[in-house]
């Protein structure tokens, strides 16, 4: 009897599309390029104040246009989707044990929330000022 | 609904006369109560004798019978034919080379998994004589959950990432790692490190967490891969940081 295992081939480019917990996974991955880009435009306008009020006007007329409002609407979405997605395997991540029992996932996530909320009013306090 | 057949379609691999596989089906009497490794039983007995798959317990502890049902890796003998609809379609293991119809090649696992160390190096080695190596239930209950794999495959026919890398350890092996790193009899960590820390260790793995959804036995390789990622990132910056600490 001879041996010829037979190789299935692999679909590089389109993997992905063959099962919805791949597609979840691709969303939470392709999310984080919203992030960036948005990181980016931060540091575009500091360069931009760096060059002085009249180039700050313009990136800001720019943010406020339409398509900027549009895309940092986007933005936000997809950010807090991003964020939920990784809140939402943290106790995988982090498992705490205490007295020899594991903490229930949900204390972990909820406890990741919080500090989010916390963080986010201290951040618009400190803007608003 | 009642319903009296369901057609088996089985792909099929004969390495003597096929050039690639196909898939054949096999009409089957419905049976509320039959497993679909029953089903795939009576199409043995009764219409193909010639039809080659793996299994051994049918109750979800050998670990043998992993197929890939509509798509999804499941233990055939775990998985009811009441469940799906009038056609059932059934594969061998993804990720895997196809020996012949359902049975896959699995040496490649079963090499990754020696190379891991699976077992317990002990501080200093014992013999029988001198007794056992003592461990209290709260220092099993840190592992545990990680003893429970069967080796049955279906978390590396899930992850995307063993069929885009075949040299990523996968969920399995690298779960077994973490097992005996856990475990406080065992001081092999750092002997494991080469493998389970390199890039097609655990660095290979994105966190798609498909395995820990596909396991039978709630291992949660996902979980186990993740933690080891944590371990060896504090590992690296504390060595970074403290250098005249290591050894
Ligand atoms: S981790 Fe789960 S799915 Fe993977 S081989 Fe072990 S029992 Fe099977």
């Amino acid at each position: 009897m001879s041996r010829r295992p037979y190789i299935r081939p692999v679909q590089r480019s389109t993997w992905w599309l063959a099962q919805p917990r791949y597609i979840r996974y691709m969303a939470r991955e392709v999310t984080s390029a919203f992030l960036c880009a948005y990181s980016l435009l931060i540091i575009v306008g500091l360069v931009r104040l760096a060059q002085g009020p009249l180039a700050y006007d313009a990136f800001l007329a720019a943010v406020y246009s339409t398509s900027g409002q549009v895309f940092s609407l986007l933005t936000l979405i997809f950010a807090i989707y991003h964020t939920y997605t990784w809140f939402q395997v943290t106790p995988k991540a982090m498992p705490i044990r205490k007295g020899g029992k594991l903490i229930a996932g949900s204390i972990i996530v909820g406890a990741h929330w919080f500090v989010f909320l916390i963080a986010s009013v201290i951040i618009l306090y400190l803007v608003g000022m | 609904m009642s319903r009296d057949t369901v057609q088996l379609e089985i792909l099929r691999y004969d390495p003597e006369k096929d050039s690639e596989p196909y898939f054949s089906t096999y009409e089957v009497p419905f049976n509320d109560d039959w497993v679909v490794l029953d089903a795939i039983n009576y199409v043995k007995e009764n219409l193909d004798r010639t039809l080659t798959y793996r299994w051994s317990c049918h109750m979800a502890v050998c670990g043998s019978c992993g197929m890939v049902i509509n798509g999804e890796p499941v233990l055939s003998c775990h998985t009811f034919m009441r469940d799906y609809g009038d056609k059932i379609r059934i594969e061998p293991l993804q990720n895997f080379p196809v020996e012949r119809d359902l049975v896959v090649v699995i040496d490649d696992f079963v090499e990754k998994l020696g190379s891991v160390k699976p077992y317990i190096v002990p501080k200093v080695e014992k013999t029988v004589d001198e007794g056992e190596y003592i461990q209290s239930p709260a220092q099993l209950a840190v592992f545990k959950q990680y003893t429970a794999c069967i080796n049955c495959l279906l978390c590396y026919s899930a992850c995307p990432q063993v069929g885009l890398n075949p040299g990523f350890v996968g969920p399995a092996a690298l779960a077994l790692a973490h097992r005996y790193n856990l475990d406080s009899r065992d001081v092999g960590r750092a002997a494991r490190e080469d493998v389970v820390a390199s890039n097609p260790g655990i660095w290979e793995c994105s966190f798609v967490g498909a395995c820990s959804e596909v396991c039978p036995k709630s291992v949660d390789p996902a979980a186990a891969i993740q933690q080891t990622k944590i371990a060896s990132t504090v590992d690296y910056f504390t060595d970074f940081l403290t250098p005249w600490r290591k050894q």
